[in-house]
């Protein structure tokens, strides 16, 4: 699960990680009565004036401003609220701002990177960090790996001062800044632990001049297979951050990702659904989306993943392609024919079925007179709903 | 020959009184996999539903006691999952099979790390996964018993239903399999690609291997190195994931092109670098293993 920087932020309060001093704003009235009391806070007119959506970069796309005085503030408060903000992670279409953060400014004497995240090839949570903060960070992990410093956490003892130490002295803070960094990763790292996080990205983590260390920004996602041990944690979800399609999905426990292509798909499993995905481009087609039904599914609920696909306007031919396993293939028969009946069908089908209860599944389907095409393996499945579509796009000139 | 599992693995299903605990063990048994013991904690003495013939314990420690079990298969709801497989361990079970999917990521990094310091010689395989077969002998885990084949190829795979294609098609031209391991896909497992490779490598019945790989991650690109260095018989691969676009994560399999590592592209290449014929599509695993042993 996602959240936004100033709910981060709240975490961070909550756990000792210092953030600057601001105020969250669901309108623009709230953010201009909140300019007042941030700069009396701060005891300076600087104020920042942050977009809240879920997209990183959001600096790039016009969605964070610095204001000198209130009246810069108000300026920007009116420009930002409600824009629709392109960033290089929200896609060209955007995302639109719907809350603000309010914040102090701060003098800052220099900017690094922190991040927090579980590094599969070791099995351990790790930090990392550089000098090059504020930057594009994937840049400077890919074209320079050595200027990314890396401390691994054993959870038998978690973070220790010497990691503090050794992380202060390559990043070169000294005196009372590597003081305020030991005591900030203490913070923070208990922070990661005790909320199952699955990534905390800090960009950039700043020291001021009057040597302090603080989280500018505050990137918080949190392990969604753990969310059942923090309920306190729900009401920072913001659904109007998520596509519709893919709330609907979350609802039935499925796994769904909208694409840009025409090709609707359901499959079960999520490297079957990835393969599926590439079969098609293979074959010269574009998939609608990425859809897991996953294994114990019940009728019901690939109905329900069968209703999310054909509710995409985009869709314009259906591949279903199932290898059952635990997932039984007269359950997907049954779950198909029950949304076929319900919803209609506008565009053509093509189902390939395979393993546990495989003939059963293909007798429903055949009995059920519904115009399905049958395909004898993946890549005929592919092939056939390709064609499909590309005769219906013909036909439709 | 196989690797993980055979005719000698004595079956501890935990979970078994759930209703995939249970579904899952009457298939196993079916199959001809030696299922001795069931364990779900306050079912001790209980008698579950078409395995009546298995008797039910209390704890694992008590299961293996009575019936010289060697390896347990786990079907535990994930927020007890990670205790179920500690459980085992400390029970002196080698051989722990997770197929529960969802358990919470801390909860395996503080896993791994009680097996690494205290029980170094258990070997895990997933959570997350399909589970082992080796076919006509032994079944553990959720995969359909009747599209494998005994034989000779080795099968190490990160997902579940992209193991049953690859062994399906495999089968359908011939070609049996030794034994097929799912690794699963969740960040912090047991058995990785190149312990599999391992095992593999060193067993005169498996004469070849498939393998199949997601974007995310650098095992597979690991396992190549390893390949290059150390494994002599025929290896083709898959990369499922090609077309996914960066940064989505596709769905529970743990996929995520992160920081420009993990690309298909990049597994492609060192796949390819260390001689192991990769399939273009995954249609085409089965024929591409075929070509390699003409």
């Amino acid at each position: 699960m996602k959240i936004h920087e100033y709910q981060g932020k709240e975490l961070f309060r909550k756990y000792g990680v210092p953030v600057p001093f601001g105020i969250a704003a669901m309108s623009v009235e709230e953010a201009i009565a909140a300019i007042p009391k941030v700069q009396e806070t701060s005891g300076s007119p600087v104020v920042v004036v942050k977009a809240q959506i879920h997209a990183g970069g959001r600096g790039k796309g016009g969605g964070v401003k610095v204001a000198k005085t209130a009246a810069d503030a108000e300026a920007a408060i009116h420009k930002i609220f409600g824009m629709q903000l392109v960033t290089p992670q929200t896609g060209p279409e955007g995302k639109k701002v719907q809350r603000l953060y309010i914040e102090q400014g701060l003098p800052i004497a220099h900017e690094y990177y922190l991040g927090m995240l579980l590094d599969r090839a070791t099995g351990r949570v790790t930090v990392m960090a550089s000098t090059e903060g504020g930057m594009d960070i994937e840049e400077v992990a890919h074209n320079t790996p050595e200027k990314i410093i890396r401390e691994a956490i054993n959870p038998a003892v978690g973070w220790q001062p010497y990691q503090s130490q050794r992380l202060a002295k390559k990043l070169g803070m000294t005196g009372p800044a590597a003081k305020a960094l030991a005591k900030f990763m203490v913070a923070l790292t208990r922070a990661y632990d005790e909320t199952d996080c699955s990534l905390l990205e800090i960009n950039p983590l700043v020291t001021t001049t009057d040597g302090r260390v603080l989280a500018l920004d505050a990137k918080v996602n949190f392990d969604d297979n753990a969310l059942y041990r923090h309920p306190e944690l729900a009401d920072w979800h913001d659904p109007s951050e998520e596509d519709p399609q893919e709330l609907e999905a979350k609802k039935w426990d499925l796994s769904y990702i909208a694409l840009e292509g025409d090709i609707g798909c359901m499959v079960n499993g999520a490297g079957l659904a990835m393969s599926t995905m590439d079969i098609i481009k293979y074959y010269g087609g574009q998939p609608a989306n990425f859809l897991d039904v996953g294994g114990g599914a019940t009728a019901e609920k690939v109905t329900a993943a069968f209703k999310i696909i054909t509710s995409d306007p985009a869709v314009k031919g259906i591949f279903v392609n199932i290898f059952g396993g635990i997932m039984k293939c007269d359950t997907i028969a049954e779950g198909v024919i029950t949304a076929v009946k319900q919803v209609g069908l506008k565009v053509p089908l093509v189902v390939r079925l395979e393993g546990t209860n495989v003939e059963l599944g293909k007798k429903m389907l055949a009995e059920s007179g519904l115009d399905i095409v049958a395909a004898a393996d993946m890549a005929d499945g592919a092939k056939k709903a390709v064609a499909a579509v590309a005769a219906q796009k013909g036909g439709a000139k | 020959m196989s690797v993980l599992v055979n005719k000698h693995t004595r079956l501890i299903v935990q979970g078994m009184s759930g209703s995939a605990g249970a579904f899952h063990a009457r298939q196993m048994v079916e199959y001809g996999t030696n299922v001795v013991a069931g364990v779900t904690p306050g079912r001790g003495g209980q008698k579950v539903a078409g395995l009546e013939q298995v008797p039910m314990f209390d704890t694992v420690d008590e299961a293996v006691a009575a019936t010289g079990a060697n390896a347990t298969v786990i079907y535990v709801p994930p927020p007890f999952a990670a205790d179920a497989i500690l459980e085992a361990a400390a029970a002196g079970l080698k051989l722990i099979i997770t197929i529960t999917e969802g358990i919470p990521a801390r909860d395996m990094i503080r896993v791994k790390t009680v097996l690494q310091l205290d029980y170094p010689d258990v070997i895990t395989v997933g959570p997350n996964c399909p589970g082992v077969i080796t076919p006509g002998e032994c079944k553990v885990g959720i995969m359909p018993g009747y599209i494998h084949k005994p034989g000779t190829i080795g099968v190490v795979s990160r997902s579940g239903t992209l193991t049953y294609e690859v062994v399906h098609q495999l089968s359908a031209l011939g070609l049996g399999q030794s034994t097929a391991i799912g690794i699963g896909g969740d960040p912090v497992k047991g058995l990785d690609h190149i312990d599999c490779l391992k095992l593999f490598a060193e067993d005169p019945g498996t004469t070849a291997i498939f393998m199949i790989g997601e974007i995310g991650g650098d095992s597979e690109e690991r396992a190549a190195r390893f390949i290059k260095e150390n494994v002599r018989k025929p290896v083709a691969a898959f990369i499922a994931g090609q077309t996914a676009p960066p940064g989505k994560r596709m769905g529970h399999a743990g996929a995520i092109i992160s920081g420009g590592k993990g690309a298909a592209s990049d597994k492609i290449a060192a796949l390819k670098d260390a001689n192991i014929s990769v399939a273009a599509t995954p249609a085409e695993m089965g024929t591409t293993l075929a070509k390699l042993l003409k």
